[in-house]
């Protein structure tokens, strides 16, 4: 009988949503167990990282990796699986393009700490404790993680052969994604697995109402209006991301009759995805009038957290946004 | 002095390690829990939609999402000065009870169970889900299974998705229940009250049928007094949505009441220097540090708390099974850690009866869920009971709705100091004479998981203050130069 190919998982900088939308294959999960054999899982499993150091280089057939590289332990253990693997797969939004935490970025390390800190009502800290990368407690030493200045999608640290998106990814993509890998019938390295390349507008419910061409004169944030449940929302004023957004997710926010809000990223060869979404919606709001634009355009008043929600870290404003605020 | 770590704890959600200091005699000295992680979502809150907060810090954690979700959405309705229609609160306490279930369930099973349904002491291989399907049959996991499937799709219906749910807005919900998803609800509602009854069989068949297993729960290496905290509705009987911030001290006696605009008043948040998560005490009481008892202003939260805070349960065998555990672990309140497996088995009932309750309130189908806002948002304060215990929002916003601060006071965090003293009694009990071995220390990181804590939650923030330590790094994450600013 020939081995069962090894698969780990783990969690840099995220939320656990990754590993329920594992949990969430339900019945599939034990055909999954039948067919690989799980060597390190941190949410379900009791292997610890000196398990993993101790498996050959190489010997993990894959290695999926969710969130994204915030503290140098997060560093470590990404380019130890990098080591011990023969394929790495990019689980999530986060570990692709750095999810919701690399809204993070928008600020520095010192300016995250600090003001963070003092400005939390809660906090009662007279003698100004913080937390240290190396302390001295009752004569023993405890080492702490300290934060790198950015967070970093997985693939700004390591190589990265191949991406499954979505915040979290659903049940479906991950198990398209899981059949592709077992079967070992994987498309060209750096390709995204287990959702189409096709925008979300293709499995929306609403995508008939949706005009060739969308205009919008006025825009809406969600809680400002009630949109007809049978009309796009695009062409009601919200900004519903579906056409600039990869589908895969069968339209859930927009079925919940809530816009899109892009977190399965971008389509094949769009490599900033949020200018392209707001270039997108420049272009259908019908204005000519420049005092009218200004008005529309003010009724969005955060449009990083609108356009680059999930893929600010991989953007081209990734690392400059840093630093300007001081 | 030599240092054992157990890196990284497993079987919770987040990160975390715990270092066992020992002394010459090979005797645990001190044990510390560390949660070496942090996102920052306080500070990158600032800026943002506040509308779009009821979808950003559900990625706090992917596990209690809709915990987070719930308390956001609650803020938003403060913030806005927008009371929803009746429907908007049990649609969104239908779907609150849907979450309940399936993720109390999720821990019994699948992050605390396998270390009594397999054994604490079972092999490491061994001690996860897979050896609770082996220990209870592949029919029994398939129920189990197919049990959380169809509450994580009914909650992806109804929610928008069970992961990071999108209905809640300021004044509602996005979307009504239709006459179809009543009669599936109605359905699922009696399934859910077999499943809680059935998961209370396995507790007692399981685990409250050895005695072994009774008498480490009851032990003292298991054991603290401090307060407990949970919400209640109008007859002090545990409510996840709403109600009344409780607490009881040690002796179970009522200490305070109150409504969540208060917090400040009441709660306060301790830093140590040792980890990124943040202490939160009674204020009143005061930190005195790791030390339980009555002076002592550590309080505790999630099942066995909010079962100790209450008078009881709302809903009728919830309250039986409230009773039965009352009276079996000798009358309230309950200080046994371990006793939080149980207090959890007795609130998936509770949420199960709940489920029904509304599954068959006719107002469930109203259309009336929405009213949209008009007032100009300020200030907003929310609670819920999250799963891993009371959970606080606080914003502040200007004129146009944008986020300028924002506080969150996580379960996870209302509880750090008492898992702290648990890792470290459990430690101290256990490990002594040099010798240590696998199932020694699972015994120690049973002590935290008990509480089914949440790191990711637990550092949500950036706890930390001047002084503090600067590392440097290059583009490829080099140690180039380390900054001290006030340090020796």
């Amino acid at each position: 009988m020939t081995e069962k190919p090894k698969i780990a998982m783990y969690w840099c900088a995220s939320c656990g949503g990754c590993e329920e939308a594992v949990v969430d294959l339900a019945e599939k999960i034990l055909d999954v167990v039948g067919l690989v054999d799980i060597v390190f899982w941190p949410v379900a499993m009791d292997f610890k990282t000196e398990d993993v150091e101790k498996l050959p280089d190489g010997s993990i057939t894959a290695s999926l990796i969710n969130g994204g590289v915030r503290v140098t332990e997060h560093k470590y253990m990404v380019e130890m699986l990098r080591r011990k693997s023969k394929i790495v797969i990019a689980y999530g939004a986060c570990s692709s393009w750095g999810g919701v935490p690399a809204l993070g970025n928008l600020y520095n390390t010192k300016e995250l700490i600090s003001r963070a800190y003092n400005e939390v009502s809660s906090l009662n800290n007279p003698e100004g404790a913080s937390p240290q990368p190396s302390m001295d407690v009752d004569g023993t030493t405890l080492e702490l993680p300290p934060l790198l200045p950015r967070l970093l999608p997985i693939d700004q640290v390591i190589d990265v052969d191949y991406y499954i998106p979505g915040c979290p990814p659903t049940a479906d993509v991950t198990w398209n994604a899981l059949k592709a890998l077992l079967s070992g019938e994987l498309p060209p390295k750096g390709s995204v697995i287990g959702a189409s390349d096709k925008a979300l507008c293709d499995q929306c419910p609403l995508n008939e109402s949706k005009p060739d061409k969308v205009l919008i004169k006025d825009l809406k944030r969600p809680h400002q209006v009630i949109p007809d449940p049978a009309k796009c929302l695009l062409t009601q004023g919200l900004l519903c991301l579906g056409p600039a957004t990869r589908g895969g997710c069968e339209a859930l926010c927009v079925k919940a009759r809530m816009p899109c809000t892009g977190c399965f990223g971008p389509l094949d060869r769009v490599t900033d995805y949020g200018a392209k979404a707001a270039s997108f919606m420049a272009s259908i709001i019908d204005l000519q009038d420049p005092e009218a634009l200004e008005e529309v355009v003010d009724k969005l008043p955060d449009p990083v957290g609108t356009f680059y929600r999930y893929t600010l870290a991989a953007s081209s404003l990734g690392g400059s946004v840093r630093g300007n605020k001081s | 002095m030599k240092q054992v770590v157990i890196s990284p704890i497993t079987r919770l959600e987040g990160h975390g390690k715990i270092v066992v200091c020992l002394d010459d005699e090979g005797n645990c000295k001190k044990a510390y829990l560390q949660v070496p992680e942090l996102r920052g979502f306080e500070k990158f809150a600032e800026g943002r939609h506040a509308e779009d907060m009821a979808q950003i810090t559900p990625r706090i954690c992917g596990v209690c999402p809709t915990a987070h979700h719930m308390a956001s959405t609650k803020t938003l309705d403060d913030l806005f000065k927008v009371e929803p229609p009746d429907a908007a609160k049990k649609i969104r306490e239908l779907v609150y009870s849907v979450f309940m279930l399936e993720d109390h369930a999720i821990h019994f099973y699948i992050l605390g169970g396998p270390d009594f349904i397999v054994g604490p002491t079972a092999p490491r291989a061994e001690r996860n889900v897979v050896g609770v399907v082996n220990k209870v049959g592949k029919d029994i996991a398939l129920k189990i299974i197919t049990m959380r499937k169809t509450l994580r799709k009914m909650n992806e219906t109804l929610a928008g998705r069970a992961i990071h749910p999108v209905i809640g807005l300021p004044g509602g919900v996005s979307r009504p229940v239709s006459s179809e998803e009543v009669q599936q609800l109605k359905k699922i509602g009696d399934e859910a009250v077999d499943f809680g009854r059935f998961t209370l069989k396995v507790l007692k068949d399981l685990i409250l049928s050895n005695k072994d297993y009774v008498s480490l729960i009851t032990s003292d290496a298991y054991t603290h007094k401090t307060y407990y905290m949970g919400l209640v509705d109008e007859k002090n009987h545990v409510n996840f949505y709403d109600g009344k911030i409780r607490i009881v001290d040690p002796n179970g006696k009522e200490y305070a009441k109150f409504d969540v605009h208060e917090y400040l008043d009441q709660l306060a948040e301790h830093v140590e220097p040792w980890t990124y998560i943040k202490f939160p005490y009674l204020k009143q009481v005061g930190w005195k540090g790791f030390t339980d008892g009555e002076d002592s202003g550590i309080t505790s939260v999630a099942p066995l708390a909010r079962l100790n805070a209450a008078d009881g349960m709302a809903t009728p065998e919830a309250q039986a099974a409230y009773e039965e555990m009352f009276k079996t672990l000798g009358g309230k309140p309950v200080h046994y850690t371990l006793a939080n497996h149980w207090a959890r088995v007795v609130e998936m009932i509770h949420a199960a009866e709940r489920l029904r309750e509304l599954a068959n309130d006719p107002e469930i189908m109203s259309p009336e869920i929405r009213k949209l806002p008009t007032e100009t948002p300020r200030e907003g304060i929310g609670v819920v009971e999250a799963p891993r215990g009371t959970l606080i929002h606080h914003y502040e916003t200007d004129e146009r709705g944008v986020i300028r601060k924002a506080n969150l006071m996580v379960a996870t965090q209302h509880n750090a100091a008492r898992i702290a003293l648990s890792v470290d009694k459990a430690a101290r009990s256990f490990i002594r004479g040099g010798r240590i071995d696998d199932g020694m220390l699972n015994m120690v990181e049973m002590a935290f998981r008990a509480y089914d804590p949440c790191h990711a939650c637990g550092t949500h923030s950036l706890p930390g203050s001047m002084p503090f330590m600067i590392y440097v790094y290059d583009k490829d994450g080099n140690l180039t130069d380390t900054v001290k600013r006030n340090l020796p």
